[in-house]
């Protein structure tokens, strides 16, 4: 019998589990490397240098290159180990975050002021809320879009 | 024998750190979110423990995937403040307690709860930032935390993550332990992290205010029926890290007034609690519970 992971059906959502985990293990153990101050300093460097450093998948490498979060996600990396690709970069958590939603920076900490995201039309897959698939990208582009 | 006397509840995001470490507190964003602790830095002093059993999650830092313990228990002298990537945070070396901590492990492991023991490891802003908040600012050379810290780990980054059911049944486990400690001491719990938030993908951000308030007043009144909260609704309710939650509810198993797994006798007394939207990504909750004597 299959496990069950209700978690699937959350929009805007990749939940680190097991199967998660054995994807991005090379990808999340590149980005702990960060934690020392002198691989940090080798990535920016070069960052491909440093990169083919690790059995990550080609795939893998261009997402972290192209500071795509939501790509390095479905590889299966964790926002947790990606966070110190951020901080390499001198970016805040708000930062990391705010690059996932396709907002630009100031719609997003606009957002978090007025009370962050409704929870409203984004808890399951198939609503109409903001965190939709179908409502993406948000942020000014998207609205112009779904008008 | 050694005894619980206060649990404390609280939020552990990064920023509250970072704004602390560059002296921005007062400034208009996070002013609102500091003056809610001032009560909370008195009370400290007021109420100095012997030891702070302190409940969090460690982030990507002490375990890589290389190793992701469920429930990890620091048997260390001493913890240095972590390198998260933006360098380590400006505050005191935490030191430990060897004696306590190793009886807890021994008791616990007893009661059938699998701990990892762990004698090296540096700690992130998980634990700091709520040590930072309850103690104020301090100088990493010149000062050191008003008292020895026992670290506990629990894992809510790879899942499956513990349920808040065996959170609770496992601040029973420690209370008991604490309890049978020669020594007679004053040890605080405190359970950190959590309140609504999500840092990944296009649903990050969200923040629901409802729910944690609710959620807040079950924890304190019915602690039993808090323990049930399905994983599922932490995730879907509070956003994705939201489930941090399930740490409180190892400080609240360990008051007390729960016995073997029932509330019984009275409540243990609020002596603070507080709200706020937001702190960088998320909704910063905190609460102060003493046990009646």
């Amino acid at each position: 019998m299959a496990l069950d992971k209700p978690y699937k059906d959350v929009p805007g959502t990749i939940i680190f589990d097991a199967e998660q985990s054995r994807l991005g293990y090379w990808l999340n153990q590149f980005c702990t490397s960060l934690m020392k101050a002198e691989n940090r300093a080798r990535f920016l460097a070069d960052e491909r240098a440093y990169l083919d450093e690790w059995p990550m998948t080609e795939e893998q490498k261009l997402a972290v290159m192209a500071r795509d979060l939501n790509w390095c996600m479905r590889l299966g990396g964790n926002i947790y180990f990606l966070a110190r690709i951020g901080a390499t970069d001198g970016k805040s958590f708000q930062q990391m975050a705010g690059s996932m939603t396709g907002m630009s920076e100031e719609e997003y900490r606009a957002m978090m002021m007025a009370g962050g995201r409704s929870v409203e039309g984004n808890r399951t897959i198939g609503e109409d809320g903001d965190a939709q698939a179908h409502r993406q990208p948000q942020g000014a582009a998207g609205k112009k879009e779904s008008n | 024998m050694a005894r619980i006397t206060a649990s404390v509840f609280t939020s552990h995001v990064p920023a509250i750190g970072v704004a602390m470490d560059l002296h921005k507190t007062q400034e208009d964003y996070w002013q609102p979110l500091f003056a809610g602790y001032d009560f909370s830095k008195q009370w400290m002093k007021d109420n100095k423990p012997d030891v702070i059993f302190l409940v969090y999650n460690d982030h990507a830092t002490a375990f890589s995937l290389d190793m992701i313990p469920t429930f990890a228990i620091g048997t260390a002298a001493e913890y240095k403040p972590a390198d998260e990537g933006w360098g380590a945070r400006p505050v005191p070396v935490v030191k430990g307690h060897p004696q306590l901590a190793s009886h807890i492990a021994q008791s616990v492991i007893q009661q059938d709860f699998d701990l990892t023991i762990v004698n090296k490891m540096d700690v992130d802003h998980g634990l700091t930032v709520p040590l930072s908040l309850m103690c104020g600012e301090l100088d990493p050379v010149k000062d050191a935390w008003p008292c020895p810290v026992i670290p506990f780990a629990v894992n809510v980054v790879q899942y499956p993550v513990p349920s808040g059911q065996r959170c609770f049944a496992l601040g029973q486990a420690i209370r008991k332990a604490v309890e049978s400690f020669d020594e007679d001491i004053n040890v605080h719990i405190w359970g950190t992290g959590g309140m609504s938030h999500q840092l990944q993908g296009a649903r990050a951000g969200l923040i629901n205010r409802e729910w944690d308030n609710n959620w807040l007043d079950l924890m304190i009144n019915d602690p039993v029926a808090c323990a049930r909260v399905p994983h599922i609704d932490y995730v879907r309710e509070a956003g994705s890290e939201g489930i941090e939650l399930v740490m409180w509810l190892i400080a609240r198993g360990a008051m007390a007034d729960v016995n073997n797994g029932e509330r019984s006798g009275p409540l243990p007394h609020v002596a603070h609690r507080f709200y706020h939207v937001p702190a960088s990504n998320t909704a910063v909750g905190h609460a102060i519970l003493e046990n009646k004597e």
